[in-house]
């Protein structure tokens, strides 16, 4: 944990999140926990067909059993939305044709559950079956029967990049690989299943309470969907039970929910089934990565060319700006000149892809630190060493127009090195066992808002009256991550109070000002210096009255350990409630505001998609991961996971340790188990029981290591920590396996299939070249 | 029919189909138990049933009259917290907390028949529950916490040796 607290009494102290008490004693209310008298059920009718027409929906005999109050089609709501204002393709329900399995038909509001199921049942849907598109490299040949007419080929969105001069840069490499790397589809599977209440208020005004990341983004959509005024609708966010990117664009529970609620004017409450969770989907992409990369004899890379193509599902949900992160973040974590990057996002007859955890970058990540792994095996050089040799030097600009100040991945590597023993394992021990490294990199928040302006991305205020209270109301959207708890500890630590007096407000359109929500990992950064500034603000009024009563300049004054007081004079010191009381005679109201946007020059480059990657600081994290492969049955244990992460300045170190550990998690799950597996467009394994995320036995040991660059911007210095680390997990899992057993796995996950595939494969050419052929890497698994 | 809860007899309603997991939450008010899965593959809804772990969301309510269910609620309340419940909140062991009462009871019927469980023994107690934001490190530091709690109280009560 870290140690460097820097005379802060809050701030780089592990603290309990706030709202861990309501948690631990169930007393805390998440979506689905909230019902309110007359509350009807909604249940949504999901198309049982990948693409049809839809001829005609009767929902008659629906409305005719008894306890159903209201049926809804996609008459009922024309109005297209999406979370782009460049992707607004969905409706509440489908509109002409059904898009994949699972897709949204119509939806019955009743007095109970299985009523509202029965009603179901009675819908009749008259389709007319079209061709469907499953594959994303077959679908972007499509001459016709396209999933979206304004989508030629079923492309989402491409985008072309070259940066300086790669066909230069493969001239002067000495050392060159070229693979196919393949990502499986996975799903955030947060443990709380999506729930909406959305209330229809006797004054006709509409109150939602969601499980969301972004309530801003939901308030917008209802709006433009029900066709009412913001001014009409509230949007309260409640505890979540983890987003991890599945709750950060708008649901079709949520608009559902509010239609049937506008139509029926009463309280509606839909919770999803997991089943439904995996339909609804937004996960990460199944991507298909084309890699090629030089590097010199001394393990300098000199071009990176990448061609990605991600399955989106039906819908352009975060499409454009997934396939643009993995481009963009190629770049700001190693020095590299020359890029070509081709992203193709293409659409499918499934669920829509979305925002996962270490959005975009992730797959991408996978395949560039395992090609630069085999780089290193065919130079002859320590892989970790060749990471050290393509670092930046930071403060810089890249050549994508990145701007990157704080830099701690040195730090990270180094850490690692030692703490894994590296130099004592790598290439040392048994056959079966190995070590693998790997870095990546993720962004604290995006410089450039989603619906472009010049407005904050983030304001907060406060007020404290005549009860000295410190309330703090905040747009910023706490979902496990510890939000609440940062910013409680940021205007504490200003005001020089305890933590326990201040009371933060939170994700209420009607109380809280704006925040973007809770994704790119920018809450952090953003709200933080929001608040910051807020707080500052704050001190800054209370100690002009305390100053003018002592009749002395305001900065001789401090606030610190629940006073106002003289830093020289120790006779001229309030307590925090009589300098509250001084400053309301003197202010009339003590009400502070803070907000932030990024600055210009860290808003990025003028080309064509240079929106998407630039951000005010990037985290780093360096990984270290310890396997154990079994030649015989293809099974992988991982031993350990050492995983050093750069987040600035540790706010709360506790909090910080457990996205770490987290990240890593979710990576291991990635890596190794989790993946969708589809039949003609169906998912096969809709449940926890058969899409399997790690449980204690299976997860690995994983030892966090916090690195402090301490960023010039960040609040307190500090960056992101929810993200950056869950990319690296993977190939350093990858690059292990090859050490122990001397195979590359192109394709994630890792399955015991696929490894015994290789070895096979391994065994085969090393008998062709004799038995004493050098050991020679295999790829395999490239297609699956 | 009458259920039993944190040392209180409810008198309710109940269809003969109805789960205890949504007598629990729906008839009783009791919404700490959650629901996370469709085929009780999360641990989300455990209870513990006469001191034992179970699933409530695969229990029928009406077969439980009589025994003495403990939901979240019943392990320790606002200012009363049960040490598993102090080692959860101040270890870091819920993070968005919507498996936590799963887990805190799967570590509770551990506790209290093994006060000093091994870490195997721990990942086993708890491998029936799944949570997809910690990676589980703190949560077993959140156990790790109990059991120290729970070692410092029983030796208070133990009258020093001379």
């Amino acid at each position: 944990m870290a140690k460097n607290t820097n005379g802060f009494n809050i701030i780089g102290k592990p603290m309990a999140m706030t709202d861990a008490r309501a948690k631990v004693t169930g007393l805390g209310k998440y979506a689905d926990d909230l019902s309110v008298p007359g509350m009807l059920i909604g249940k949504i009718l999901h198309s049982p067909y990948a693409h049809a027409r839809i001829r005609s929906i009767d929902t008659s005999q629906a409305e005719k059993l008894a306890g159903v109050k209201v049926t809804a089609t996609g008459e009922d709501a024309r109005n297209p939305y999406g979370i782009l204002p460049i992707g607004h393709d969905e409706r509440a329900f489908a509109l002409g044709k059904a898009l994949y399995i699972g897709d949204n038909i119509a939806a019955v509001a009743a007095t109970s559950p299985e009523i509202a199921e029965q009603a179901l049942d009675l819908i009749r849907v008259d389709y007319e079956q079209l061709p469907a598109w499953f594959d994303p490299e077959e679908s972007m040949k499509a001459a016709s029967n396209w999933i979206n007419d304004e989508r030629p080929q079923n492309i989402e969105k491409d985008y072309h990049h070259i940066f300086g001069d790669p066909q230069k840069g493969f001239e002067q490499a000495e050392f060159l690989a070229e693979e196919r790397y393949y990502a499986g589809e996975v799903n955030q599977a947060a443990m709380e299943p999506h729930a909406t209440l959305a209330v229809w208020e006797p004054d006709n005004r509409l109150t939602v309470h969601s499980s969301t990341q972004v309530p801003f983004y939901l308030h917008r959509t209802i709006a433009a969907v029900c066709e009412m005024p913001m001014s009409q609708i509230r949007v309260i966010k409640p505890l979540i039970g983890g987003g991890f990117g599945g709750k950060s664009e708008i649901i079709p529970l949520e608009v559902a929910a509010c239609v049937l609620a506008k139509k029926s004017r009463k309280p509606v409450k839909i919770t999803y089934s997991r089943e439904e969770v995996f339909l609804a989907h937004r996960g990460r992409p199944i991507t298909i990565v084309y890699l090629k990369v030089g590097m010199t004899r001394t393990g300098k890379i000199t071009a990176v060319q990448a061609r990605v193509i991600q399955d989106g599902g039906a819908y352009c949900g975060y499409g454009p700006v997934t396939v643009l992160y993995s481009g963009a973040l190629l770049g700001a974590i190693y020095d590299i000149a020359n890029v070509q990057y081709d992203g193709f996002r293409v659409l499918t007859n499934k669920p829509a892809c979305g925002a996962m955890r270490g959005h975009g970058t992730v797959n991408v990540r996978f395949a560039f630190e395992s090609i630069l792994d085999q780089l290193a095996h065919q130079a002859g050089l320590d892989p970790l060493e060749v990471r050290r040799r393509n670092l930046l030097k930071a403060p810089c600009i890249t050549a994508n127009s990145l701007r990157v100040t704080s830099y701690g991945l040195p730090e990270c590597i180094e850490k690692v090195f030692e703490r894994s023993d590296w130099a004592e394992k790598k290439g040392k021990l048994p056959y079966g066992k190995g070590v693998g490294v790997a870095c990546s990199h993720y962004v604290s928040g995006a410089a450039n808002p989603i619906i472009r302006s010049n407005m904050p991305h983030t304001t907060v205020h406060i007020k404290i009256d005549r009860d000295a209270a410190v309330t703090v109301y905040t747009g910023a959207s706490e979902i496990g991550q510890g939000s609440d708890t940062m910013q409680v500890q940021i205007a504490a630590e200003v005001l020089g109070v305890q933590a326990d007096r201040i009371k933060l407000v939170a994700a209420d359109t009607e109380l809280t000002p704006i925040d973007l929500g809770s994704y790119s990992s920018r809450v952090t950064f953003m709200a933080g210096n929001a608040c910051l500034n807020a707080a500052k603000d704050m001190r800054g009024q209370i100690i002009a009255a305390v100053a003018k009563k002592f009749g002395c300049p305001a900065e001789d004054f401090e606030a610190k350990d629940g006073r106002i007081s003289h830093k020289s004079d120790s006779s001229k010191s309030l307590s925090f409630d009589e300098a509250v009381a001084v400053a309301l005679e003197f202010h009339g109201a003590l009400v502070a505001r803070g907000t932030y946007a990024p600055p210009e020059t860290a808003r990025g480059g003028k080309f064509k998609g240079a929106g998407v990657g630039p951000s005010p600081a990037y985290s780093y994290s360096a990984q270290v991961a310890e396997v154990t492969v079994d030649p015989e049955t293809g099974q992988v244990r991982v031993d350990k996971i050492v995983a050093a992460h750069d987040c600035g300045k540790a706010l709360n170190p506790l909090t910080v340790e457990g996205q770490i550990e987290g990240s890593v998690y979710m990576g291991f799950g990635q890596a190794l188990q989790e993946d969708m597996i589809w039949k003609d467009g169906r998912l096969m394994n809709p449940s926890l029981l058969e899409y399997r995320i790690p449980a204690t036995k299976e997860n690995p040991e994983i030892e966090s290591i916090i690195v402090e660059s301490i960023d010039p911007e960040g609040p307190f210095g500090a960056k992101e920590a929810g993200e950056g680390s869950l990319a690296a997990t993977i190939p350093a899992i990858a690059n292990a396996i090859f050490d122990a057993v001397g195979v590359r796995i192109n394709s994630i996950p890792i399955t015991p299939d696929k490894i015994l595939d290789a070895l096979r494969e391994k065994q085969k050419s090393t008998a062709g070249n004799g038995a004493n052929a050098p050991k020679k890497p295999v790829a395999a698994g490239n297609h699956r | 029919m009458h259920l039993r809860v944190n040392g209180e007899e409810h008198a309710i309603a109940i269809a003969p189909n109805r789960l205890l997991l949504d007598a629990l939450r729906e008839d009783i008010g009791l919404t700490g138990s959650k629901r996370g899965c469709d085929d009780s593959s999360c641990g989300c809804c455990a209870v513990l049933v006469d001191g034992t772990p179970m699933l409530s969301c695969v229990a029928l309510a009406a077969s439980y009259e009589g025994r003495e269910i403990t939901t979240v609620e019943g392990l320790g309340g606002p200012g009363e917290l049960d040490p598993v419940q102090e080692g959860y909140a101040e270890m870091g062991g819920a993070q968005c907390g919507y498996c936590t009462p799963g887990f805190m009871i799967a570590t509770k019927a551990l506790l209290d028949r093994n006060p000093e469980p091994s870490m195997d023994e721990i990942r086993e107690a708890l491998s029936g529950n799944l949570c997809r934001c910690t990676g589980y490190m703190q949560i077993y530091e959140s156990v790790k916490y109990a059991i120290e709690k729970l070692r410092a109280k029983s030796a208070a009560h133990i009258p020093a040796a001379r």
